[in-house]
């Protein structure tokens, strides 16, 4: 297996600094949509380094795999991160396994997740890895099934080949099939990342809260994984829905011009991305945890529908 | 088969006899009969262990005749048996979980002494394991049904072998009863190919479905898949499966859902892939829906139970579901020529099924453990394990993680390549049937993250935060042949997912008896450091790379630590609790409550009912006892089978009226049936 270390040193980097910003981005447009001043975009950066300096409380009734879980939830997201194109058409892991690796390293991570809420031992934990479980059940048919979609017409779970199949005309992007398994993916993103109709992410109520629900006893170091392994998730998705759906811009080689128009293809698709979650999250309000299932549901037919009308379009 | 299996086989099985003769001469001393039964159970799976994998490796289970075990002395009965590659495959099955099961029981059945026969326990253990054994290499019909009704036997009295207990009992009957259904079933269909070639030896069958006219031939089908389908656990013919296994004693659970179940599967892959020929499409379709139906359904009812052995006999039901996807897509592949994906889909059944006999056993044993250390299956009672039996908390995840198909485990390994043959399978017909592949992978994908729901819950509830109870509170660790049996099925799980290019290699034999392909080379990739999905373009995935990487990673946080948190100390607290007093285990999520959405949301499936009762002096805010109740409703239980029975017995209290006692009535009957037959002959 040839690797390139640098490559991977590289998008490692990228996908540490990258995630943060993104994180803050989403929280500052959201404040100026809403006539609030907001957090500064660095804002989550100052908060790991606060995190990573502070001292940590582990709860008393915890076992050791309270400790474990945040590297595992750190390191799969990363690890998930490096499988998937970013810059380039072929990822620097991407000979460790395609889509269906990313999404099984992500369940990994929500597993240790969501044993980690559970182990403090509060009402809170149990009841956000209870509803953390229940939504991604969810939402993994319907992931899956927009997945299959594009991987069908492509004839591969690869990653690379899936983005190498997008090049071409753009206008031929565009057609319902994508459309509709993009729009299925997107209320995905949502659910998966904790955005507003399924999660608010703003939330300190107790009983409204998932994933703050789950990391409420992670304090210090800890916290700081975590935290950073969800926004790391959140790139990973974003990314992966960006230069799936809409492989433009993207690096056919290594030469620094290519690069660089790939680098501000993926910027720019990135922030397209974050301004729609952005504009979903302020003009919708959270819903009820039983009518997530009603927007999930769309989502899988949805997906179907982008599956039937392969017959149509393929 | 090569000279080291040759002599190796008969003696596995010998052995397993041996031990089951030792541990009934020896029951009054019930150590020795411990030590006697289970010891030689041991040896003996380690015996089949190297004969079935030599025979495999060498690729020398192709050239294969069939022998008699001893001569018999009627005619027509031959005791003979043959080590076929796909026997070999399964038989090496049971001789891996002979062996971590038997370490197992040594310290198991230590909790029977004084109160329950533990000789009696192994000689029937032996028994089973070869019964077992000699069903996947039984070569004729006759001989085959002999030792599929010693299993189902041997089953049954293990099953009841707690006899006192009312559960127990009722299940092993309603086991019998499910089982001589199938059975009834079996004989029928052999009896039709015997009508086809004229033998019943199973050389004879080979293909001959392609000789039989088309009705008789999808009858066979239909009987075989009844038949095997209730031993495999099919929905809707699981409702034994999810009484039987918990009651056993936990060892005998673990093989029941490890091998036993796994019959069926041996059953349908023979007569489907061997006996019947070129498939219909409709085999594979039906194959494939059930397994899908199976999976979803079976997962689902897993996530209600709080049983811990409930729990994981229905993800039986679940994973049996998810090998019938496999082998129903290869069905399709065969009908539709394309040989090659039928041997992928093929391969990724069968590895499965190896798979979840290694993690299914693994869950049991551990969950005997914690039985064993407290005395309860009911997770509600449980928590905070984790801390008092350590090493079973790690095997115990290690299983979880490893049956929610989570990388870079065996579940996700097996899954990956059923994936992928789902996949491909949609280019390999125009007709609107294919949309069932996609569908079926979606269905798949929910299953999986269900699981993943089930067993934070199974693992979680169980194993963290504080104890529920006293039984929970005073456990401790297991003994160490309990721990060594884990460890072997621990590390039978890492290898499965770690090296699957290696172990494929094993399965090359199997293919090529089947569907005529060896895939393992092509399956291969990157110098066997990953796994392809057979095509040029298909994808792959390295469970080996991602495991390296996940470790390489690892210095990253640390290095970060050493930069800004050199200062940072660690120090426990206690966890938030609102500002009362303390936090009480009471207070803490429950089994019940963790899968209350899910519940919620499938209410039309579990239609849950529950009932509270208060009992107050003098508001019903301050409540002296709060009685709670809650109930799923099983459906197949409450639609299918008690309207069934009662109809039967409904049908019988009338036919009663017949039998009223009198002596001139009887002689009536017979005089009239005599003249019914006459007529019927003449």
């Amino acid at each position: 297996m040839n690797l390139n270390p640098l490559a991977i040193a590289l998008q490692t980097a990228l996908l540490l600094l990258l995630a943060p910003l993104v994180s803050g981005l989403i929280r500052n447009w959201k404040a100026k949509l809403q006539n609030r001043r907001g957090p500064r975009i660095w804002q989550p950066y100052s908060d790991l380094l606060k995190f990573l300096r502070k001292d940590m409380v582990i709860p008393e009734h915890a076992s050791w795999v309270f400790g474990f879980a945040p590297y595992v939830v750190f390191l799969s997201a990363l690890l998930a991160g490096l499988m998937i194109p970013m810059l380039t058409a072929q990822a620097p892991l991407s000979l460790f396994g395609g889509v269906l690796a990313v999404v099984g390293l992500l369940a990994l991570g929500r597993f240790f997740l969501a044993l980690g809420g559970l182990d403090a031992g509060s009402a809170f934990g149990g009841m956000g890895s209870s509803r953390e479980m229940t939504i991604s059940a969810l939402a993994e048919p319907a992931m899956m099934l927009a997945i299959f979609t594009v991987a069908i017409g492509v004839g591969s779970t690869d990653l690379s080949r899936m983005v190498q199949a997008g090049q071409g005309p753009v206008w031929k992007l565009f057609n319902p099939t994508h459309a509709m398994a993009f729009v299925a993916l997107f209320l995905v993103l949502l659910a998966e990342t904790g955005r507003i109709p399924v999660d608010n992410p703003a939330t300190h109520l107790e009983l409204t809260m998932i994933h703050e629900a789950m990391l409420l006893e992670y304090s210090g170091r800890y916290l700081a994984l975590m935290e950073w392994g969800a926004s790391l998730k959140q790139l990973v998705l974003m990314t992966l829905l960006a230069n799936v759906f809409l492989p433009v811009g993207i690096a056919p080689d290594t030469s620094p011009a290519a690069l660089g128009v790939s680098a501000l293809a993926l910027a720019a698709k990135l922030l397209v991305l974050a301004a729609e979650v952005v504009l979903v999250e302020t003009t919708n309000a959270k819903l009820r945890l039983f009518r997530v299932p009603d927007l999930l549901g769309v989502a899988f037919i949805l997906a179907t529908l982008a599956l039937l009308s392969t017959f149509f379009f393929g | 088969m090569n000279e080291l299996s040759a002599t190796l086989l008969p003696c596995a099985l010998w052995t397993y006899l041996a031990g089951m003769v030792g541990a009934v001469l020896f029951q009054r001393a019930e150590r020795l009969a411990n030590g006697i039964g289970f010891g030689l159970g041991a040896v003996g799976g380690f015996c089949g262990i190297l004969a079935f994998a030599t025979a495999l490796a060498t690729g020398a289970a192709a050239v294969n005749q069939s022998f008699d075990l001893f001569p018999s002395l009627i005619p027509y009965v031959r005791f003979s048996i043959r080590a076929d590659a796909l026997g070999c495959f399964f038989g090496l099955m049971v001789s891996l979980l002979a062996v971590a099961i038997s370490i197992y029981s040594l310290g198991y059945a230590r909790g029977y002494y004084g109160h329950k026969n533990v000789g009696v326990l192994a000689a029937f253990f032996n028994l089973l394991l070869l019964a077992t054994t000699l069903v996947f290499l039984a070569d004729n019909a006759f001989f085959f049904l002999v030792v599929w009704e010693i299993m189902a036997f041997c089953g049954y009295a293990l099953v009841s072998f707690e006899h006192e207990k009312e559960e127990s009992r009722s299940a092993g009957v309603l086991f019998f009863i499910m089982s001589h259904l199938g059975t009834g079933c079996l004989i029928l269909g052999f009896l039709l190919l015997f009508q086809a070639s004229g033998s019943h030896g199973f050389d004879s069958f080979h293909a001959l479905g392609d000789q039989m006219p088309e009705g008789r031939r999808n009858l066979v089908f239909l009987l075989f898949l009844f038949g095997f389908g209730i031993k495999a656990g099919m929905i809707p013919l699981h409702i034994w499966l999810p009484a039987a296994h918990p009651v056993a004693p936990s060892n005998v659970s673990a093989f029941m859902s490890g091998v036993l179940i796994k019959t069926g599967i041996y059953g349908i892959t023979r007569v489907c892939f061997d006996f019947l020929g070129s498939p219909p499409n409709w085999w594979g379709v039906t194959v494939l829906a059930l397994g899908t139906v199976s999976a979803v359904l079976g997962v689902l009812y897993a996530l209600m139970e709080h049983d811990l052995k409930r729990l994981l006999a229905y993800h039986s039901i679940e994973n049996i579901g998810i090998i019938l996807m496999g082998l129903g897509a290869s069905l399709m592949f065969l009908h539709s020529g394309h040989p090659v994906l039928a041997s992928l889909a093929l391969i990724a059944g069968l590895y499965h099924t190896l798979n979840h006999a290694s993690f299914k056993a693994l869950l049991f044993l551990g969950a005997g453990a914690v039985l064993h250390a407290t005395h309860t299956r009911n997770m509600e009672e449980l928590g905070g394990l984790a801390k008092r039996m350590r090493w079973t908390a790690l095997f115990f995840l290690v299983g979880a993680v490893a049956i929610s198909a989570l990388p870079p485990l065996n579940g996700f390994v097996s899954e990956w390549l059923t994936y992928q043959s789902l996949l491909q399978g949609f280019g390999t017909t125009p007709s609107l049937i294919r949309l069932m592949f996609p569908l079926s992978g979606a269905m798949l994908a929910l299953t999986g993250a269900l699981a993943a729901a089930c067993f934070v819950k199974a693992f979680g509830i169980t194993f963290l935060a504080q104890p529920r109870s006293d039984h929970a509170r005073h456990a401790h660790e297991a003994s160490w042949p309990l721990l060594g049996g884990q460890a072997i099925l621990t590390a039978a799980c890492v290898f499965l997912g770690l090296f699957p290019t290696a172990f494929l290699k094993l399965l090359d034999p199997v293919t090529q008896q089947l569907t005529g392909r060896q895939l393992s080379a092509q399956l291969s990739a990157a110098g066997g450091l990953a796994l392809s999905s057979g095509t040029a373009q298909g994808g792959m995935v390295s469970t080996p790379g991602i495991t390296l990487m996940l470790l390489g990673l690892l210095p990253l946080p640390l290095v970060l630590w050493l930069v800004f948190a050199r200062k940072a100390r660690t120090r426990p607290g206690p966890t938030w609790d609102c500002g009362l007093r303390g936090l009480t285990p009471q207070m803490e999520y429950t089994a019940t409550g963790f899968s209350k959405p899910l519940r919620m949301i499938f209410k039309a499936l579990f239609r849950p009912r529950r009932e509270v009762q208060r009992e107050y002096d003098f508001s019903p805010y301050y409540a002296r006892t709060i009685r709670f109740e809650s109930h799923v409703e099983e459906m197949f239980q409450t639609r299918v089978y008690r309207p069934f029975n009662l109809a039967v017995l409904r049908l019988s209290r009338r036919l009663r009226a017949l039998q009223a006692g009198s002596l001139q009535a009887y002689l009536i009957y017979i005089f009239i049936t005599l003249l019914l037959l006459l007529l019927f002959a003449l």
